[in-house]
């Protein structure tokens, strides 16, 4: 097997997300444990201004499949073009960003090609002469530490924020063309369009403040205590996704990856345990307090304040404060 | 139509946590077990489409002697019966090992449609759907948060969440595996009459060679993956933590954040 390593950069129309060069930063890192330079992978159509884009980064090279297939993001598609082209290179290591078009494909590449499957990582180190991974467990409640066996490829996604853009390297790359045959591919989904979810009538994005809930709130008959601190500090109320699933508030209330993404001035999460999907949509709030039973909730990592207990005896206690400050 | 759904038995999330002695996965002694939540949407999910539709629902797990609890629940909400892969040989297998194992399973039956949840609330690989898909080789989509069943059941129309508050929407033809997300519908509780039918209803066991797959291909022995250790982060690290009950907790907050951080 060669001691390549691969990074496949996801992308819309061109416009990368931010975790797409995070990928960049690890795949960089992971190549200069094995002692080599890391390369990058760019599907789409017309997307020349785009690997360009990716060519200032210091990489072996940009390998770009542009195939008019590639134009809208299919896993049959993705899977026709990368499957036969990880084949042939046989990569150690192919590092993608873990997002929700990733996780869609990747596991489904894998089982194709005969490839490891290793999602969601947010470190690794040598150790032992190999390489030891860590990935949370149990919703981010606890961290694992996981070893990969066996011979051949192994697909790795990163979590988002795990690894530096500040990182990664500035080069120049030349690209190249990655030829692809996808004639014997079978469309395995028909797109139909994309739509808006909720419509987002409430734009949280500009609260000063937002107390925000998570499934600890224990019913929607139990909120008072919420909205009545919120009323106190003139916040926004916002809520975990549990909290929208169990259909307690509305879903234009939710933050986290597949809600609205904010960074408040000040954010008091409260019975939110912190799982990663809640954590990317509030972690840039400038201060944050988390109220929570248990004291190893996840949350309490990234708090800059912290309290442990019971959010319907810690909220109204802390309205009472806020109303008797401010008199 | 006839709907198979894999559902796994997870430590319930709220449960306290202990790592076990040997430091590579949870204490699991007096440790609550339920249905991962998204597959218990996945669950009703299939009972509402085998109701709409006409059909059934059998349900598939993988795991300890343990999990014969989690299928009991899921006859009791609907499922017509269930397939429990038992051995031990099944144990510690990654998303790939485990969705093997899944669809040597299901394809000795024939279904319409396959449904899982999207993740699993404990080790969170996110992808034995997608692998069962793989290995039976039909479509798949995962996270998904509605699907309607079209053109006399030959296709659906699914909506995918992506990112930031979009959805896909695409069709795909059937039969396919689709891969729920938490929040589609509102599942069901089992009643009483459930309860006792279920009783009755039929939990059949396999192991690796009822689906003839060799023991070195499936759990541990056939997965890539291999969990060393498992450890609690830091808890509160950077975070300052205020004692005291809730009313003098409350009073240093509001201070902190008058005097210290400023943001009142």
């Amino acid at each position: 097997m060669a001691n390549r390593v691969w990074v496949v950069l996801q992308h819309r129309e061109g416009q990368f997300p931010r975790i797409s060069w995070e990928a960049v930063a690890a795949a960089q890192k992971l190549a200069a444990e094995l002692g080599v330079k890391a390369e990058a992978v760019l599907l789409g159509s017309g997307v020349g201004l785009a690997a360009a884009e990716v060519a200032r980064f210091d990489l072996a090279a940009v390998h770009v499949a542009d195939h008019d297939a590639l134009r809208v993001y299919t896993p049959g598609s993705y899977i026709g073009a990368l499957g036969p082209a990880i084949q042939a290179a046989a990569p150690a290591f192919v590092v993608f960003p873990h997002t929700y078009q990733t996780v869609d494909y990747m596991p489904r590449l894998a089982e194709t090609i005969g490839a490891g499957l290793l999602p969601e990582v947010t470190a690794f180190q040598s150790a032992d002469g190999g390489l030891v991974w860590s990935r949370p467990v149990m919703g981010g409640k606890l961290q694992s530490k996981v070893r990969v066996k066996g011979e051949g490829t192994v697909l790795v996604s990163v979590q988002s924020g795990a690894f530096q853009v500040d990182g990664a390297t500035r080069g120049e790359t030349g690209v190249k063309p990655l030829d692809v045959d996808l004639s014997g591919v079978e469309p395995d989904r028909e797109i139909l369009g994309y739509e808006e979810v909720g419509g987002d009538t409430v734009d949280l994005t500009k609260a000063g403040i937002i107390v925000a809930v998570g499934r600890g709130v224990g019913g929607a008959d139990k909120m008072a205590p919420v909205e009545n601190l919120a009323k106190a500090l003139g916040a926004e109320i916002g809520a975990s996704r549990p909290v929208i699933d169990n259909g307690w508030l509305p879903r234009d209330r939710q933050i986290g990856s597949s809600g609205q993404t904010v960074a408040p001035k000040l954010y008091i999460a409260a019975g939110i345990s912190g799982a990663i999907q809640h954590l990317v949509g509030m972690k840039g709030s400038t201060v944050i307090v988390a109220i929570n039973k248990d004291p190893g909730a996840p949350i309490f990592t990234i708090a800059d304040y912290g309290i442990v207990g019971d959010l319907h005896e810690v909220l109204p206690a802390l309205t009472e404060a806020i109303q008797a400050a401010k008199g | 139509m006839k709907i198979a759904v894999c559902i796994k038995q997870v430590p319930n999330t709220e449960a306290r946590l202990r790592v076990s002695r040997d430091g590579r996965w949870v204490e699991e002694e007096d440790l609550p077990f339920v249905i991962n939540e998204s597959d218990e949407y996945a669950l009703e999910e299939g009972l509402r489409i085998a109701e709409k539709t006409g059909g059934e629902v059998v349900v598939f797990s993988l795991g300890p002697e343990r999990v014969k609890e989690s299928l009991r629940k899921a006859l009791a909400v609907g499922a017509a019966r269930a397939v429990h892969l038992s051995d031990p040989a099944f144990a510690g297998g990654d998303a790939l090992a485990t969705g093997r194992a899944l669809a040597a399973a299901i394809s000795r039956d024939s279904f319409d449609l396959v449904l899982t949840g999207s993740q699993s609330d404990d080790v969170g690989y996110g992808g034995t759907g997608s692998v069962v898909a793989g290995r039976l080789g039909w479509p798949h989509v995962w996270l998904v948060m509605g699907v309607e069943i079209e053109d006399g059941n030959a296709s659906a129309k699914v909506t995918r969440e992506m990112e930031s508050g979009v959805n896909e929407v695409s069709r795909v033809r059937l039969p396919a595996v689709l891969e729920i997300q938490a929040g589609i519908n509102h599942p069901r509780y089992a009643s009483l009459k459930g309860i006792m039918a279920a009783k009755k209803k039929e939990i059949a066991t396999a192991s690796p060679a009822d689906l003839g797959l060799d023991a070195a291909g499936v759990g541990a022995a056939g997965s890539r993956l291999e969990i060393v250790s498992v450890s609690f982060p830091e808890s509160g690290k950077g975070a300052q933590m205020l004692e005291g009950d809730a009313k003098a907790a409350a009073a240093k907050l509001v201070e902190k954040l008058q005097k210290e951080a400023r943001v009142l």
